[in-house]
């Protein structure tokens, strides 16, 4: 054990570092959920790709730089510190392409992989359905074999960011004999095909966040489909255990939220009366510590060929419910001013504490809710009885 | 940056956990509760033979000159079986102090060869814990007053036996005087070692507390197996399967927090208390709702004197408090967090690096 970083890791921290401290815009960015906030994140996602910091974890045949976990977590520390913009596109990023890295035919790789790379297509997710939430096998949309093409029909919901992406991967059921896990197949459709229609859901901010998408006799080519027919639950699991493992969730996001909350603390600490604050934005700060530890352990254990098991679910609920944790307090400690939004003449200080805390309230919902997760938990990795 | 354990490491602490699985058991563990001293001279040799009373001990007075680092995932272990023995306390917390007296005096050169051959016991006080435990089969005592460091024989103390809740746990008021014979250090030295032997013990503490806390998961979750209700088993119900996973998020989380503390002691870079602190609060605090969601899961079953929850359950509850109890590490954390010189963000996580 050896908790130190190496010379060229701290060489690559002062890269990442001095790369970000000179192209960072020096105004937020709007949210990329109005239409021009996202087209300055898209903006922002060609500027970190032409300097090669789009996708540092991506192998460099992709367009990546084939950096291991521990490099990842530094580009991320100073990601976070930068304060640089949200990755718009971290479904496509994070999720579809390691699963098209590993499922893909090398067409699929050249065809979407590399305009993902540049930060040009937007991908948004098509799982959900509204009988199939938690309970994903209830998946009923089709998609019928034509000629070359599949027909789709059916309906999505929940779909992050599917009101201004490029693209959407789903899960259609391509058998229809076929019932729960089995016949499902995972299908790329371009969100500007024909019969699709797309409907804004205003999320708890009011902005679009995510979309209801009908599709109507929608024509897309069988090369669209990832992996074989029949075959898209398991590259579905495969894709959630992207999310749900390492990738979407960086402790660097905590720690420096951890660190504003320290900061918010001293600030007010002279009007604050509830004396438990002080030992929750202790509790906050260590717990954000703890996971960016267990992180750095699991990245080096799997650096040295170890697995990622059934415990990764542990990770879901941890960083979710510190996230809430963090926030709350946040709250309390803005007191009465909590609940302005920014744009209010008497906000002072409030900054995007509010944001954040509406957004914390999904954590423990997408994703496979905490519920589901610790029902695997207690399943899979302590081997409780499932009936 | 290599947050793993070696090879050799993993290989030891795995040998070690099939000896005391076979040797330590709930039925062994009974007996000795019946027995004069509680404590089991046979088991004590066997594990000389393998080591552990000289693993930190330096090559040159016959240990093996191994380091903290090396005995966490050990001390994890005897937790688990929820040992009774202060081999934790001999290896982690008394030889590593005496190593670091080996210079100041000579008694102490000898006691740490007698130590590790197996022919002497050391037990320790410290004003982190009013009492000293397992006093009455050790020869000496190390012993401590304001800034100073003391070694007694046996002989020339008093004990006062207490009972604790744990029946197993062995504690002494200690009746003492000192005098300039029995001084082994004093002023700033003192200060020093005194900070690394509680920072040591509390490592060495939130390692048991880990290792009870995944013990009594496991054979709550084994208990919801078995037990059967309304035709199926109790563990097939969700609000039992949520009682559990959320003891093995506590469990998973308190883990590289301890091995990094461990490390920490190990190494003694700058923010060690800050690491300590965080170890033991985060395994007192999975060791506690791992005790209060298994009774619950268990029901009366739990709340008996039969049912061998309670073993690990009392140790748990007890070690929580000792070697620094929840509000001396927490105000630790607090007065390290709330300096408003404190330097933190994530790219110190691992401390300032060069």
């Amino acid at each position: 054990m050896d908790l130190k970083y190496t010379d060229e890791q701290n060489a690559f921290r002062k890269e990442i570092r001095d790369w970000l401290a000179a192209n960072v815009p020096a105004k937020p960015l709007q949210s990329f959920d109005t239409a021009e906030g996202f087209e300055q994140h898209r903006e922002w996602e060609k500027k970190l790709s032409e300097g090669n910091w789009g996708l540092v974890t991506w192998p460099k045949e992709y367009g990546g730089r084939g950096c291991n976990l521990v490099e990842w977590l530094i580009f991320e520390e100073e990601y976070y510190r930068a304060k640089a913009p949200l990755r718009v596109n971290q479904n496509g990023i994070f999720l579809l392409g390691p699963t098209l890295m590993e499922y893909g035919t090398p067409e699929q790789k050249e065809r979407f992989i590399t305009k993902m790379a540049a930060g040009e297509e937007m991908w948004a997710q098509g799982w959900s359905e509204p009988n199939a939430g938690s309970d994903m096998a209830a998946i009923r949309s089709k998609a019928v074999r034509d000629g070359d093409d599949y027909v789709l029909n059916g309906q999505k919901v929940w779909s992050t960011r599917a009101v201004f992406a490029d693209w959407v991967f789903c899960i259609f059921r391509t058998d229809p004999e076929s019932s729960r896990h089995k016949g499902l197949s995972f299908i790329l459709v371009p969100l500007d095909t024909p019969g699709i229609t797309v409907r804004p859901i205003p999320q708890l901010d009011g902005l679009p966040g995510f979309a209801e998408i009908f599709f109507d006799d929608v024509r897309v080519p069988l090369e669209n489909r990832l992996g074989g027919e029949g075959e898209g639950w398991n590259i579905a699991m495969a894709t959630a255990g992207f999310e749900r493992g390492l990738m979407l969730r960086s402790p660097a996001r905590f720690q420096e939220t951890a660190k504003r909350l320290v900061a918010l603390y001293n600030a007010h600490r002279n009007d604050i009366l509830d004396l438990s604050i002080e030992d929750k934005v202790v509790k906050c700060f260590m717990d954000a510590e703890a996971y960016a530890l267990t992180t750095y352990q699991t990245a080096c254990r799997l650096m040295k060929g170890g697995k990622i098991g059934p415990e990764a679910s542990t990770n879901k609920i941890f960083w979710s419910e510190l996230d809430q944790m963090m926030h709350e307090t946040a709250m309390q400690i803005l007191a009465s001013r909590a609940e302005l939004l920014p744009s209010s003449p008497a906000a002072g200080d409030v900054g995007t504490w509010l944001d954040g805390f509406l957004f914390a309230q999904s954590g423990p919902i997408y994703a496979g809710t905490n519920e589901i997760q610790r029902n695997i938990i207690a399943e899979r990795m302590l081997g409780m009885p499932r009936k | 940056m290599d947050f793993t354990f070696t090879e050799d490491q993993l290989l030891f602490a795995e040998s070690i956990k099939d000896f005391l699985q076979n040797e330590v058991t709930p039925e062994s563990i009974r007996e000795s509760w019946d027995s004069e001293t509680g404590r089991s001279q046979d088991l004590w040799n066997k594990m000389v033979e393998l080591g552990l009373t000289g693993m930190l001990v330096p090559e040159a007075q016959g240990g093996l000159g191994m380091r903290e680092i090396d005995f966490v995932l050990i001390a994890q272990e005897c937790g688990r079986v929820a040992l009774p023995e202060p081999i934790v306390d001999t290896a982690m917390v008394v030889t590593p102090l005496l190593k670091d007296l080996v210079d100041k005096d000579p008694r102490c050169v000898s006691l740490l060869e007698k130590v590790a051959t197996g022919e002497t016991k050391v037990a320790i006080g410290h004003a982190a814990n009013d009492l000293v435990s397992d006093a009455h089969i050790a020869d000496y005592l190390l012993l401590t007053q304001g800034h100073q460091i003391h070694l007694l024989a046996k002989a020339d103390v008093d004990l006062e036996a207490q009972q604790s809740v744990d029946p197993s746990r062995k504690l002494f008021a200690v009746k003492w005087e000192a005098n300039d014979e029995t001084l082994l250090i004093n002023g700033s030295d003192g200060v020093g070692l005194l900070a690394a032997t509680l920072n040591r013990a509390a490592v060495g503490t939130a390692a048991q507390l880990l290792g009870l806390s995944e013990k009594m998961v496991e054979m709550t979750v084994q208990y919801t197996q078995d037990r059967e209700q309304f035709g199926k088993p109790i563990g097939t119900n969700q609000a039992l399967k949520h009682h559990m996973a959320n003891c093995a998020v506590k469990n998973e989380f308190a883990k590289a927090v301890l091995h990094r503390a461990a490390y920490t002691v190990t190494e003694k870079p700058v923010h060690g208390d800050f690491a300590v602190s965080h170890a033991k609060l985060a395994a007192g605090e999975a060791a506690n709702l791992a005790a209060k969601n298994s009774i619950q899961c268990y029901g009366a079953m739990g709340y008996t004197w039969e049912c061998d929850l309670h073993i690990f359950m009392k140790r748990a509850w007890a070690l929580d408090k000792f070697w620094g109890h929840s509000g001396f590490h927490k105000y630790r954390l607090h007065q390290w967090l709330m300096n408003p010189n404190a330097k933190i963000g994530a790219e110190m996580t691992f401390g300032e690096q060069a």
